[in-house]
């Protein structure tokens, strides 16, 4: 069963370089007067919403339309669907209606991985982001956005993240974002350093592929992309840290931390940006800035995904995780 | 029925003797005992163990019978070996007045698989606040000498003191729910690599081990005994071992799956392996074989919490947590200490059944196999090898994490009182 | 894993029917063609279908350029995702399509491939072009026609005409991508009808829809 995209942890480096090439191809389709490709005419894909997350929606539903596929959005976060038993039910009922996939995102990590090995549903399922676990669509939008920048459109067909060092900083216990980036970003030949107050770091991380650091001015000048994660203001009242002002000056990213990054180096956001917080305006609005750019990435990117794994009779990239049943 | 003779079993593994039953009493224990007038069960090659006590019980009933009742939860310890078992407090309605523990202590003498011996809550509706009444439920007809919060922490350190001190009047014990509520607030599994990796929230080990040093120390201090429930970390173990060293009354109990399971199955997210305390590392498995080995933990203790199979079927995070084990208790117990060395059969017999008894104060269980002791008995046919299929449960639920997974040994017979409640492996 | 490579499955020798020499002397007659049907080629665009086609539609735009001193818009067109068969196998890798900066709009658009076989190919490569814009005019040149079309589909300008039978495999080779050039005549393991892939080891067991 090599069916679904659980986890970024389950793509070999080969089907990763094969998903940002095919990107490359669909990023093309959006400088035609028609973005529209046949691929998945007749298919249809759920995308089954049950937590609040529309900037997401918004991207893979733009991916299934400019591939053809019919669009059914689902969003379980209001209706009656909350309790545990409603996963299994919600996605039975889709399968009686046909649905050919699901895209699923779910505020329970893990929830994607059940449901496509508990036998509640045949189509394959395409983890959109669960809990604090993982999201690898996001992680492969970002390792493209990267692939771009650092090694080029067209040069860097056929090639991975290799000696690149990535920095991620912020909120890295509870970022699903962070967990699927490591991942990804070893498997491409990056050197990934994570930097965060060790509040916000997972006791456990030591077993990850990355460094960690505490001194975010340190790494800056050791890095060719820095990417600011999002960071709950909630967080503070349960004491990750004291106070928003303290983070920013530890943590966040300002026109003079950036001024100490080498000159080719990006800033990364995966959205939507806490500006103030994490990252200043300032930052936020330069050139060195992708983050409107991973947004654009994002639907080519899961273009990819969905035509990889839905394009032909058999996906295109494997999963030895989710094998094993 | 009046008399049985069980012939040549290996008496708590030792050798074949026969064991003659006689009404409800252990007559004679020799070699070629005379079968006249006696039913024969053949033992060869068995062995035969005092019938097993589990200080840890859920049977659920009154408030959950969807998941498992008294009857259900008897026949369960009846086909597990199980001859008396102590049943949790946490049902619904609490059993925190003498008129709940006396509803199921009355129940089990009815069905008759197994005495249940009812649990008194420490505090009313287990939430940690007043002291439940637990004169009343001690003098009540169910008697009861153990109260626990299981299920929930007796968090709050006066009124862990005061529950400690108050029961020493009538001799009683506190059977302590180790978790430090705060450190494990929206906790998933066991803090650590696994976690990390998985995204689910961290349990951490030092939120079980925090509580367990403090209680030994609030013991010591008011002179009081208390009981640690489901021991599972290593931290845990040293703790239980200084205070022993110390001469603090503590006894401590370990459950099957944490002496088997690790965090690794979670994995699967397969909510089959969720359970409070979570399993932990292969380190806190070893150290608790060990702990159990050396006496440092007293007793086995199986936690039998039966779940609804919608409660397992969803996600991670909906999911109840619990096992079911009276079933496959001994199996386990075979497997990681008999097996590895590390216990023979008679500390089995000690682990499972004196012990447990003992703590509890439970008269007629947990004797020697001996003339003049009460018939309670359980037969193993320990070189049976088999995979565990929930299907042939007694028990109500079915989330058993050992599904499919070969474990050996068979409770083929159990003796409750001279009465067999399990014969052959089918209960009576 | 589908890469649209070359294939090694070719079980029966294949022999040579056609050189280097004469597929250059095929390709001048067909630039010449050109020139002359499309009134100078000026408003001409050579798009090639991956991966030989490319290789021929730009040797072809060369051509063209020694014959009327213009550069000649040249390009790619990938036809996977257009394919009838997509379902029939795993998800195809997916070449480039590369559209020439002044685009398609009113153009002539010759359309280069290497094989015309069952018609299927040029079918989709038709619907692709229709997503890009609107020509004034589509024309197809092939290096070879092989027969057996199933489809109401014939070339404009032919390299040769090469009569097969279905258990016959015909190999197109460039040098650019296979390091010489040639046309090869082999006998397919298991007969194939021409628009279905479905024997089990074809000579080009991942080719589009069976052009070959």
């Amino acid at each position: 069963m090599k069916r679904h995209l659980i986890s970024a942890a389950d793509l070999t480096r080969d089907d990763a370089v094969l998903i940002l090439d095919t990107a490359e191809e669909m990023a093309r389709v959006a400088d035609r007067p028609i973005k529209k490709l046949p691929a998945l005419r007749g298919r249809t894909v759920c995308n089954l919403f049950f937590e609040d997350s529309t900037r997401t929606r918004i991207s893979f539903e733009a991916a299934e339309k400019r591939l053809s596929a019919d669009v059914i959005n689902f969003a379980a976060k209001g209706s009656s669907v909350s309790k545990g038993e409603s996963l299994k039910d919600t996605a039975q009922t889709l399968e009686a209606m046909g649905v050919d996939a699901v895209v699923i995102r779910h505020g329970a990590s893990g929830a994607p991985y059940r449901l496509a090995t508990s036998g509640w549903i045949d189509a394959p399922v395409i983890n959109a982001g669960d809990g604090t676990h993982q999201h690898p669509t996001q992680a492969l939008l970002d390792a493209f956005t990267m692939r771009r920048r650092l090694v080029g459109p067209d040069a860097g067909l056929g090639r991975d993240l290799d000696g690149k060092r990535i920095t991620l900083v912020g909120d890295v216990l509870h970022s699903r974002v962070a967990r699927s980036n490591v991942d990804l970003l070893h498997t491409l030949g990056a050197e990934v350093t994570l930097v965060a107050p060790p509040t916000l770091v997972p006791v456990g991380v030591e077993t990850w592929p990355c460094e960690v650091s505490y001194d975010l001015d340190s790494v800056l000048p050791k890095s060719d992309a820095v990417m600011m994660l999002r960071v709950q203001r909630e967080r503070m009242n349960a004491a990750f840290f004291p106070t928003e002002r303290e983070y920013s000056r530890r943590y966040g990213l300002d026109a003079d931390r950036m001024s100490r990054m080498p000159g080719h180096a990006i800033v990364m956001h995966p959205g939507p940006m806490v500006r103030g917080m994490e990252i200043t305006a300032e930052v936020a609005d330069s050139d060195r800035c992708t983050a409107v750019e991973q947004v654009a990435n994002g639907v080519s990117v899961r273009m990819a995904v969905l035509y990889l794994l839905l394009g032909g009779n058999e996906p295109a990239v494997t999963h030895p995780r989710t094998e094993e049943k | 029925m009046s008399k049985i003779l069980i012939r040549g079993a290996k008496v708590l593994g030792g050798a074949p003797q026969d064991v003659l039953i006689d009404g409800e009493s252990i007559e004679a224990v020799g070699t070629d005992l005379s079968a006249e007038g006696a039913e024969v069960v053949e033992a060869a090659g068995k062995v035969l163990l005092p019938g097993l006590v589990d200080l840890h019980t859920h049977l659920r009933e009154p408030g959950r019978e969807d998941s498992e009742t008294v009857l259900t939860g008897t026949r369960a310890a009846a086909s597990g070996g199980y001859t008396a078992v102590f049943a949790m407090a946490n049902t619904f309605p609490v059993a925190d007045t003498a008129g709940v523990v006396e509803q199921v202590y009355r129940l089990g003498k009815e069905h008759g698989y197994c005495d249940v011996q009812p649990i008194g809550a420490v505090t009313v509706g287990l939430e940690g606040k007043k002291l439940a009444e637990l004169g009343a439920m001690h003098e009540s007809a169910a008697g009861v000498t153990v109260f626990s919060d299981d299920g929930k922490c007796v968090d709050d350190a006066v009124i862990m003191r005061r529950a400690l001190e108050y029961v020493k009047a009538f001799g009683g014990v506190v059977a302590q729910h180790a978790q430090e509520p705060r450190l494990t607030e929206g906790a998933q599994m066991n803090e650590g690599v696994v976690s990390a990796e998985l995204g689910l929230g961290g349990w951490p080990a030092v939120a079980e081990e925090s509580i367990i040093a403090r209680d030994v120390l609030l013991a010591e201090h008011v002179g009081s005994r208390v009981h640690i429930c489901h021991l599972s970390t290593a931290g845990s173990v040293e703790i239980v071992r200084w205070a022993k060293s110390r001469g603090i009354d503590v006894t401590a109990e370990v459950t099957p799956h944490h002496l088997l399971l690790t965090d690794e199955l979670v994995r699967s997210y397969n909510p089959v392996y969720k359970v409070n305390p979570p399993l932990r590392t292969e380190r806190d498995v070893l150290a608790l074989r060990e702990a159990l080995a050396d006496g440092t933990i007293d007793i086995v203790a199986t936690d039998h919490a039966p779940h609804p199979h919608e409660d397992k079927d969803c996600e991670w995070a909906a999911a109840a947590m619990g096992m079911v084990g009276l079933e496959t208790a001994l199996s386990v117990v075979q497997h990681t200490m008999v097996e590895t060395g590390l216990l023979d059969w008679a500390g089995v017999a000690d682990r499972m059944s004196a012990a447990p008894a003992r703590i509890g104060q439970l008269a007629g269980h947990g004797r020697p196999v001996s003339a003049g002791e009460p018939a309670n008995l359980t037969l193993v046919d320990s070189a049976y090898r088999g995979e565990v299929d929930p299907a042939g449960f007694a028990s109500r639920s079915r989330n058993t994490p050992y599904e499919g997974r070969e474990l050996p040994g068979r409770v083929t017979h159990t003796f409750l009182r001279g009465r067999a409640t399990l014969v052959d492996g089918n209960l009576a | 894993m589908d890469a649209r490579s070359s294939a090694s499955g070719n079980q029966a020798p294949a022999r040579p029917v056609l050189e280097g020499p004469d597929i250059a002397r095929m390709l001048t007659r067909i630039a010449h063609e050109i020139v002359e049907r499309a009134k100078g080629a000026n408003d001409v665009v050579l798009l090639g279908i991956p991966t030989r086609g490319v290789f021929l539609a730009r040797r072809l735009a060369d051509k063209l350029e020694e014959i009327t001193g213009r550069a000649i818009p040249v390009g790619s067109l990938d036809i996977t995702m257009y394919r009838d068969d997509l379902r029939l196998g795993p998800a195809r890798t997916l070449a480039r399509t590369e559209i020439p900066a002044d685009g398609i709009e009113g153009r002539l658009v010759l359309l280069v491939d290497d094989v015309l076989f069952s018609g299927r190919t040029i079918r989709a490569a038709l619907d692709a072009l229709g997503d890009i814009g609107r020509p004034r005019a589509v024309q197809l040149a092939v290096l070879v026609d092989r027969g057996h079309r199933e489809l109401p589909i014939r070339a404009d300008y032919v390299g040769k005409n090469l009569p097969t039978s279905l258990r016959e495999a015909v190999k197109v080779q460039l040098t650019e991508e296979d390091g010489r050039d040639a046309v090869l005549l082999g006998m397919r393991s298991a007969p194939s009808r021409p628009g279905s892939e479905a024997g089990p080891s074809t000579v080009e067991p991942t080719a589009p829809a069976g052009e070959r």
